[in-house]
């Protein structure tokens, strides 16, 4: 089955989202294209794609792609996925992937299904599984559509280790980009240079309990010492504490990493809906009834003000000792 | 201006969700307007109070779904259209977004408004495939809205930050509800709201039949509905800062070997 995946690139480096797509790509099928839409992508990062199985890697590099509005991005997925003619196209998920993606199906005239977690083809059929109301609920669902494009939930497939001995043609595509009718006049940009919530190992959330700017001081102090990323619940972001690009849940990021812990996190479902998947969840809160004690592995009921500061301590003195 | 919004109504994700033999049991189910198109609708009388505004609600449902129009319309939204067809039950993005084409097509809007996802079906999907169809321009998940020299200044969430993007007149935005927060009727609004015209049309109204959107139809069917895996509730611990501390490192490097 000809497949498709469509990376995820920012500022010309492919996200580690595409690898975990890309993997799954190449156990669903062996005739595995990608594509990579962005903006000076050099050869060896094009490359990678070949690592993890690709057969053929078609590029657009054209600086209309350095930064994000979708009527471009459409246009360019909509002239590869007409060109590779793909039965299946899958994609990682991302906010600039997200706009884009109705558009592409729309334009393409395929089915669509977002935030899959699972993908299965039976026979003619895809199948596939994904969470809805706010992850409390999981539906399976078919397409026997000729051409179907999936998104993926962050950490629902493993990445396979890249075999470095593997090459494949990489293609330079050029794209005509119609008149622009939107106009992205200015990017508001959160604090940069820092760990991305949806790529970090370790992610430490604010929640409601951390109350004010000390709390979120606190926050940042551990998670600089553990080489963590920060991340909050709505709460936390509505009070203006932190920017949004930092909201975790329904309406946020979806994350995974090996290491969660929520700070004075309640732990309603439109956050939870965001970070279930975690590997290990730690939740420090001085409510000792807070439903996050529910999913998490290891609760310690108790002030996150006390708290964090002995825990910051005991991380400074672990890795001392390594 | 003239404003549309297109709205859906939803179960209550808040309440406790049970699945039986295969299918979500919706026996003691409430149902409310999508938080996400309730946005919208708030959005939309901020507008409206600054520069004036007709607002429009279009929902495509059951017969109950005139309680989330009437939802909107104490709010302060002017008028609402029911679409109402048991062709059209439990529908995907793209069939929905076929039926609100031909809702639109001879219609006159200065922008469609519509939540950025339903929070039952959490898809994404319908509000750009709509745009494409009437070949419109679109942006999903904006954050912040207003109008400025006859171009929709949308505040968006973006990967990267805040992006500012002009949007021509008319045009298609999807709405995050981290923009405001809907507003709850007044009983004025509510009393007000049972004078205002809600039309119920039919597919047939809108010129269409069921063969119509039969290749939106097929392309895709829900098979079954079941619990997610649950997370069990692991250890949890009592004590002062010091003590939970010293039990949570030990943890995580003996037990989760995570750190």
């Amino acid at each position: 089955m000809k497949t498709l995946v469509i990376a995820d690139v920012r500022k010309g480096t492919i996200r580690k989202s595409t690898w975990e797509v890309l993997s799954e790509a190449c156990r669903l099928s062996s005739d595995v294209e990608v594509a990579l839409i962005g903006y000076s992508i050099s050869d060896d990062e094009a490359k990678k794609a070949a690592h993890f199985g690709a057969l053929k890697i078609h590029v657009v590099d054209q600086p209309e792609f350095q930064t994000y509005v979708n009527t471009p991005f459409i246009h360019a997925a909509k002239t590869i996925v007409e060109s590779v003619n793909p039965r299946l196209v899958i994609l990682p998920t991302s906010e600039s992937i997200k706009d884009f993606v109705p558009g592409l199906a729309q334009k393409t005239g395929a089915s669509a299904i977002t935030d899959c977690c699972r993908i299965e083809v039976k026979g003619d059929a895809i199948q596939i599984d994904r969470p809805l109301m706010a992850a409390k609920v999981r539906s399976s669902m078919e397409t026997a559509h000729s051409r179907v494009i999936l998104t993926v939930r962050a950490g629902s497939f493993d990445v396979v280790e890249p075999d470095t001995s593997k090459t494949a043609e990489i293609v330079k595509v050029s794209v005509d980009i119609p008149e622009l009718k939107q106009v992205l006049k200015e990017v508001l940009s959160a604090a940069s240079g820092k760990l991305s919530l949806d790529e970090a190992d370790i992610v430490i959330a604010a929640g409601r309990g951390c109350k004010d700017e000390a709390g979120i001081k606190l926050i940042e102090e551990l998670a600089d010492v553990l080489g963590a990323a920060v991340g909050s619940t709505r709460a936390v972001v509505e009070s203006g504490l932190v920017s949004a690009t930092l909201q975790i849940g329904q309406t946020g990021k979806v994350i995974n990493p090996t290491l969660y812990i929520g700070c004075g996190v309640s732990g309603a479902v439109q956050h939870t809906a965001g970070m279930g998947n975690s590997k290990v969840i730690v939740a420090i809160n001085k409510d000792s009834e807070a439903p996050i004690f529910n999913i998490a592995d290891y609760g310690l009921v108790g002030d996150l003000f006390q708290v964090i500061p002995v825990l910051i301590q005991a991380v400074k003195e672990l890795k001392a000792g390594n | 201006m003239n404003i549309f919004i297109c709205c859906k109504q939803v179960p209550d994700v808040a309440m406790t969700i049970q699945v039986r033999e295969g299918q979500i049991v919706t026996d003691g189910m409430n149902y409310v307007l999508n938080a996400y198109d309730a946005s919208c609708v708030e959005e939309a009388l901020v507008l409206k109070e600054k520069h004036g505004a007709e607002i429009t609600l279009v929902l495509i449902g059951g017969e109950s779904g005139k309680e989330a129009l009437r939802k909107g319309l104490a709010m302060g939204a002017d008028k609402a259209f029911h679409i109402q067809d048991d062709a059209l039950n439990n529908c995907s993005s793209h069939v929905a977004a076929r039926v609100l084409q031909a809702f639109f097509k001879d219609r006159s809007y200065d922008f469609i408004l519509t939540g950025k996802q339903a929070q039952d079906s959490d898809m994404g999907l319908a509000g750009g495939i709509l745009a494409g169809e009437l070949d419109l321009t679109y942006v999903t998940n904006a954050v912040g809205l207003d109008v400025e020299d006859g171009k929709v200044v949308v505040k968006r969430q973006g990967d990267e930050g805040v992006e500012i993007v002009h949007m021509p007149m008319p045009s298609l935005i999807t709405c995050s509800n981290d923009m405001n927060d809907p507003r709850i009727p007044s009983l004025k609004g509510i009393m007000s709201s049972k004078k205002k015209p809600m039309d119920v049309l039919k597919l047939s109204d809108l010129g269409l039949g069921a063969n119509d959107f039969a290749s939106e139809r097929s392309k895709s069917t829900t098979l079954s509905f079941s619990l997610p895996p649950q997370r069990q509730a692991g250890q949890k611990f009592e004590g002062d800062a010091e003590t939970l501390v010293a039990t949570l490192m030990e943890k995580l490097t003996k037990e989760a070997k995570v750190l």
